[in-house]
C-alpha cells in the first residue's frame, strides 16, 4: 500500500464497494440485461395483437412503454452512475489492485466502454423514438428492431464483464501470461456466463410482475394477459438456470477447492458455498412460485406479494457478490496481490525489514520502544484496515474476544502467535507481512484498542502522515 | 538539483507497464476529457438555462415552451456526459496512478459523494421533466426542483477541480485535510470560474444552434418569439461568456502556481487565446448585424473556438507534465530501487537465506534495545541525543561509528557522558551501528 490510507472505522471499507456494486448488479442484471429483451418482446406482443384489435395493441404498447420508462430512468440515473461509483469507490478503498487491474485490462475495459457507450446511445434512442414509432407500421417495426439490437448490446456488454471478473477467479494463469484473454478462456466463463443470463432473465421476470401489479388497474382487459405473459417468460428460463447453475457450481470448487490449503479451509468454503445455494434455491424457488401463481390464479394474488420475489432478487444479488468475493480470498488479485493490498512478490522483502520502513504515509518508519502503539497503529493500517475497523464492523477486537473469550483482556503473546499463523487456519486470511518487532506492535496496539477503544481515522479525515523522501539516496543514485 | 523537493513523500508506483505508449495515452486523456467536458457543460448549462427560462416565464409564459425545449435536450446530453467520462477516467487511472488515487482518497467522502450528488441531481432533472404538466399550479415547487438540480451541478466541479488541482502538488498531499482545505488550494477558484464561463458560453452557442435548425419546428414548439429572437438571446449570452473569459482566463493564468509553467504552455494559450478573438469578432458581428440582413459565421465561430479548446486543453495537460516531471522521475527511481531490494529478498528467500538476514537484522534491533535504548530514542532526546541527531553525522561511516560505541569521547558539555560498550563483541557492534543507520 503505498497510497494515504482511505478508511471507514465503523462499517468498514469492504462494505463501501459492497453497497455501491450490489446496487449495480441489481440494475444492470435485473432493469438492463434482462429487462431489455422482455419489453422488446411485450412490445411485439403488442404488435401482433393489432390485427386482433387496435385497443389492445394500445395497452400492450403502453404496458410496454411504461415498463421501460421505468428502467430508462433508473438505469440512467443509479445503473449509469453505481457504475462508475465502483471505480471511484475501488480507487479509494483498494488503490493497488484497481490500479493494477487497470493497466492490465484497459483494453478489455475500454471495448466494454465502447459497448456501454454505444448501449447508452441506442437505450436513448429506444426510448425516445418511442412514442414516434406509433405513427406508422413501417416506424413500428423499424423500432422493434432497435430493441432487437439493444437486447444483443446489453448481453454483450455482460459477457466482458463477465470475462473480467472471470479471470479474477482464475489465479495462477494471469501471472504467467499477463494477458486479458486469460479472463475469456478460464474454465469457468463459459458456465458463468451461461448462468448469469437467465438470471437476468428471471430477475427482469419478477420485477415486471411487481410493476405490471402497480401499471394495469383491475379493470384493464389485457391484465391477466400481462400477468401470464409475464409469468411464462419467468418460468422458461427455469430450466436454463437449473442447468447453468448446478454447472457452475460443480465448476468452481473443482477449480477453488484444489487451490486450498488445508481440510478446515476446505470446510470453510463448503458452508460459503452451502448458503450461496441455499439463497440461489431460495430465490429461484419464490419466483416459480409467484409465477405459478400468477399463471393459474392471476385474481387472487395480492399486489405485496409481488414485492417478495423483488426483495429476494436483491439479497440473491448481494449474496453472489459476497461469494464471490469470498472466493478471491485470501487474494485480491489471484497469486498476484493479498486482499491487504500487498504484493506477494515484496513480502519475503517486508518479512525481512517490515513493512514500515518501506511505506510512505506514515508516522513512524521503525518500531521503537518509545513509539510502540502508534507503530503498531501504522501496522494495523497498511496490514488490516481494508478488510477489519477497530471496533466496528469486522473488528479486530471482535474477532480475537471471539476466540479468546468476551471480556477478557487479550493477550499480547497469544495474539502474536496466532497472528503468524492464522493463514494456515483461516485461509481467507493473507499471512502476515511484517517482522517480529511490528508483529509485536500490531498486537500491542490491537490490545490497546480494546482496553481504551478510539476510532481510527482515515486520511480523508484527518489528512496523512507523509515520509520525506531521502534526498542523499537520490542524489547518490543520480550520480551513480 | 533537487533540493526544493525536500518535502515531498515520493510513492512507489505500481510496478506494472502502461498498456499503450505514453503519448499515446495522453492524446486519448486529453481528447476524450474534452469530449466529455462538452456534455458536462451542456448538461449544467442546460440545466441552468432551463431555470432561467422557467423563471422568465413566470412574466412571460411562452418562456415555458422555450424552458421545456432546452430540458428536453438535457436527457440525451446528460447520459452522453457520463458515458464519455469513462474513457478519461481510465486514462487517468492509468497515466496519473499514483498522483489522481492519492488526491481522490484525500478528498475521501467528498470524492464518493460525486456519485449519489448525480443520482440526485438527475433524479431531480426527471422529476422536473415529466411534472410541467401535475405541477402547472405550484410553480414555486417546480421551480424549486429543477434550481436544486442546478445547485448540485454547480457544486460537483469543484470537487472535481479540486481534485485535479491536488494531484499536481504532492507537496501539499501532508497538509491537505479533506475538501474545504483542498479547495482553498492554490487557484482551484479561478479556475472554477473560467468552467463555468466557459460552460455558460458553449451552452448559448449550443442553442443558437439548436433552435436555428432547419429541421426544427420552431413555429409548432414555441410561440410568442421568432426563430431570429430566440437565436440572437443565445448567442448573445455565448458573446457575454466569451469576452468575460478574457478576464477569468488572465486571472486563472496569473494565479497558477509557477511550477508548471514553461514557454511551451505559453505558446498554447496564445494560441488558443487568438482563435478565441477570432470567435469574438465573429460573434460580434452576427449579433449586431441587421434583423433584415443577418450575418451568419456560426461555422466558423465553431471552429475557432474549438481550436481555442483544444489548444487550452492540451495547454492544461502540458501544466500538468511540467508541474509532475520532476516527481515522477523520483517515483520511478524509488521503484526501481524498491523493485531490486524485493527481488533481493526473493532471491535470499530461494537460497533459504531469508530467516537468517531477518534475525540478522533483527537482532540489531535488539542488542540496540537491551544496550542503547535506555539513553536514546529515535526522534526525541531522553538522556543522550535521539539517533535524528546521531545518523546524520556518521553515513557511510559505520566504522567511526563503531569505534565511538565502544568507547565514546564527549561532544555535548551540556550532556551527561556515554559509557564504552568494549565488552560487546566486534559483530555485535557492527549489528548495532548497521541498525542505526538502517533507521533514519
Amino acid at each position: 500500500m503505498d497510497f494515504p490510507l482511505f478508511h471507514l472505522d465503523f462499517m468498514g471499507n469492504r462494505w463501501l464497494i459492497a453497497i455501491i456494486a450490489i446496487i449495480h448488479v441489481f440494475i444492470s442484471h435485473g432493469l438492463a440485461v434482462g429487462f431489455i429483451p422482455m419489453v422488446t418482446l411485450l412490445e411485439f406482443r403488442g404488435f401482433l395483437s393489432r390485427k386482433i384489435s387496435l385497443d389492445e395493441q394500445q395497452r400492450w404498447d403502453k404496458l410496454a412503454y411504461n415498463f421501460l420508462f421505468v428502467a430508462f430512468v433508473i438505469t440512467t440515473t443509479l445503473g449509469a452512475l453505481t457504475g462508475v461509483g465502483i471505480w471511484f469507490s475501488t480507487s479509494l478503498v483498494s488503490p493497488d489492485s484497481i490500479g493494477s487491474l487497470i493497466r492490465v485490462f484497459y483494453f478489455a475495459w475500454f471495448f466494454e466502454w465502447i459497448i456501454f457507450a454505444a448501449e447508452v446511445i441506442l437505450i436513448v434512442v429506444y426510448f425516445l423514438s418511442w412514442k414516434k414509432s406509433n405513427s406508422s407500421e413501417t416506424a413500428k417495426k423499424r423500432h422493434l428492431r432497435f430493441g432487437l439490437f439493444l437486447s444483443i448490446f446489453s448481453w454483450l456488454t455482460m459477457a466482458i464483464i463477465v470475462g473480467i471478473l472471470g479471470f479474477m477467479m482464475d489465479p495462477g494463469n494471469w501471472i504467467v501470461k499477463k494477458n486479458m484473454f486469460v479472463g475469456f478462456t478460464n474454465p469457468l466463463y463459459i458456465p458463468q456466463l451461461l448462468f448469469r443470463t437467465p438470471l437476468a432473465m428471471i430477475m427482469a421476470g419478477v420485477i415486471g410482475l411487481f410493476l405490471a401489479s402497480l401499471f394495469l388497474k383491475k379493470e384493464n382487459p389485457i391484465r391477466l394477459k400481462a400477468f401470464k405473459f409475464l409469468s411464462i417468460w419467468t418460468l422458461v428460463w427455469v430450466p436454463h438456470i437449473t442447468v447453468a447453475g448446478l454447472w457452475y457450481y460443480y465448476k468452481i470448487p473443482q477449480l477453488m477447492v484444489g487451490n486450498l490449503p488445508v481440510a478446515v479451509a476446505t470446510q470453510l468454503f463448503q458452508q460459503w458455498y452451502g448458503t450461496l445455494l441455499y439463497t440461489l434455491f431460495g430465490f429461484v424457488a419464490l419466483a416459480i412460485l409467484i409465477s405459478l401463481w400468477t399463471l393459474l390464479k392471476p385474481q387472487r394474488v395480492p399486489k405485496w406479494a409481488m414485492v417478495i420475489p423483488v426483495i429476494g432478487v436483491f439479497i440473491f444479488a448481494g449474496s453472489f457478490e459476497r461469494i464471490r468475493e469470498f472466493i478471491r480470498k485470501p487474494f485480491v488479485i489471484g497469486d498476484f496481490m493479498y486482499s491487504n493490498s500487498m504484493r506477494l512478490d515484496d513480502y519475503p522483502l517486508l518479512k525481512k525489514d517490515g513493512i514500515l520502513p518501506h511505506a510512505t504515509y506514515v508516522s513512524t518508519t521503525a518500531v521503537r520502544p518509545e513509539n510502540k502503539v502508534e507503530a503498531g497503529k501504522n501496522v494495523f493500517m497498511l496490514a488490516c484496515t481494508r478488510c477489519h475497523t477497530t471496533n466496528g464492523i469486522n473488528s479486530v477486537v471482535t474477532r480475537f474476544e471471539r476466540m479468546y473469550g468476551k471480556d477478557k483482556p487479550l493477550q499480547v503473546e497469544a495474539m502474536k502467535s496466532y497472528m503468524q499463523s492464522m493463514h494456515k487456519v483461516r485461509y481467507y486470511m493473507p499471512p502476515f507481512p511484517g517482522n517480529q518487532a511490528e508483529l509485536d506492535a500490531l498486537a500491542h496496539y490491537i490490545k490497546n484498542i480494546q482496553q481504551y477503544p478510539e476510532p481510527l481515522e482515515g486520511a480523508q479525515l484527518g489528512g496523512t502522515p507523509v515520509v520525506n523522501y531521502d534526498l542523499d539516496k537520490i542524489e547518490e543514485n543520480l550520480i551513480e | 538539483m533537487f533540493y526544493h523537493l525536500l518535502q515531498i513523500p515520493v510513492p512507489k508506483d505500481i510496478p506494472l507497464a502502461l498498456p499503450l505508449p505514453y503519448w499515446l495515452l495522453v492524446a486519448i486523456l486529453v481528447f476524450s476529457f474534452l469530449l466529455h467536458i462538452l456534455f458536462v457543460n451542456l448538461m449544467i448549462g442546460g440545466t441552468l438555462f432551463t431555470l432561467w427560462a422557467q423563471m422568465l416565464g413566470r412574466k412571460n409564459k411562452h418562456y415555458n415552451q422555450v424552458a421545456k425545449e432546452i430540458e428536453n435536450t438535457i436527457t440525451v446530453n446528460k447520459s452522453l456526459a457520463v458515458v464519455l467520462g469513462v474513457a478519461p477516467l481510465l486514462s487517468i487511472n492509468v497515466l496519473y496512478t499514483v498522483y489522481f488515487y492519492t488526491s481522490s482518497i484525500l478528498l475521501g467522502y467528498m470524492w464518493i459523494s460525486i456519485i449519489p450528488l448525480v443520482i440526485v441531481a438527475f433524479l431531480l432533472g426527471y422529476l422536473h421533466k415529466y411534472t410541467w404538466d401535475k405541477m402547472a399550479n405550484n410553480q414555486i415547487l417546480h421551480i424549486s426542483i429543477i434550481a436544486g438540480a442546478a445547485l448540485i451541478f454547480l457544486f460537483i466541479p469543484f470537487i472535481f477541480l479540486a481534485n485535479i488541482n491536488l494531484l499536481q502538488f504532492p507537496e501539499k498531499w501532508g497538509e491537505v485535510q479533506g475538501l474545504f482545505s483542498a479547495v482553498s488550494l492554490n487557484n482551484v477558484f479561478p479556475r472554477y470560474l473560467h468552467f463555468i464561463t466557459a460552460t455558460i458560453a458553449l451552452t448559448g452557442l449550443f442553442f443558437y444552434w439548436f433552435f436555428g435548425r432547419k429541421k426544427y419546428p420552431f413555429e409548432n414548439k414555441i410561440q410568442g418569439f421568432g426563430r431570429e429572437d430566440i437565436q440572437r438571446k443565445a448567442l448573445n449570452i455565448a458573446l457575454a461568456a466569451t469576452a468575460a473569459q478574457f478576464v477569468f482566463g488572465p486571472l486563472l493564468f496569473l494565479t497558477l502556481p509557477a511550477k508548471g509553467i514553461e514557454w511551451n504552455l505559453f505558446l498554447y494559450i496564445g494560441l488558443g487565446v487568438t482563435a478565441a478573438v477570432f470567435a469574438i469578432v465573429w460573434m460580434w458581428r452576427m449579433v449586431n448585424s441587421p434583423v433584415k440582413r443577418p450575418v451568419n459565421r456560426f461555422v466558423p465561430v465553431v471552429m475557432a473556438l474549438t481550436l481555442t479548446v483544444i489548444f487550452m486543453g492540451t495547454g492544461r495537460q502540458f501544466y500538468r507534465s511540467n508541474a509532475l516531471a520532476t516527481h515522477q522521475q523520483l517515483v520511478k527511481q524509488k521503484t526501481e530501487q524498491y523493485l531490486q531490494l524485493a527481488e533481493e529478498a526473493r532471491r535470499l528467500q530461494a537460497e533459504g537465506k531469508l530467516e537468517e538476514a531477518a534475525q540478522t537484522a533483527s537482532m540489531g534491533q535488539q542488542l540496540f534495545d537491551q544496550n542503547c535504548a535506555a539513553c536514546h530514542q529515535q526522534d526525541s532526546r531522553l538522556i543522550g541525543p535521539p539517533i535524528k541527531e546521531i545518523v546524520p553525522m556518521y553515513e557511510g561511516k559505520k566504522e567511526e561509528l563503531i569505534a565511538w560505541i565502544k568507547q565514546p569521547g564527549r561532544k555535548r558539555e551540556s550532556y551527561p557522558p556515554m559509557p564504552g560498550f568494549p565488552q560487546l563483541s566486534e559483530e555485535k557492534l557492527d549489528r548495532i551501528a548497521q541498525y542505526m543507520l538502517g533507521l533514519m
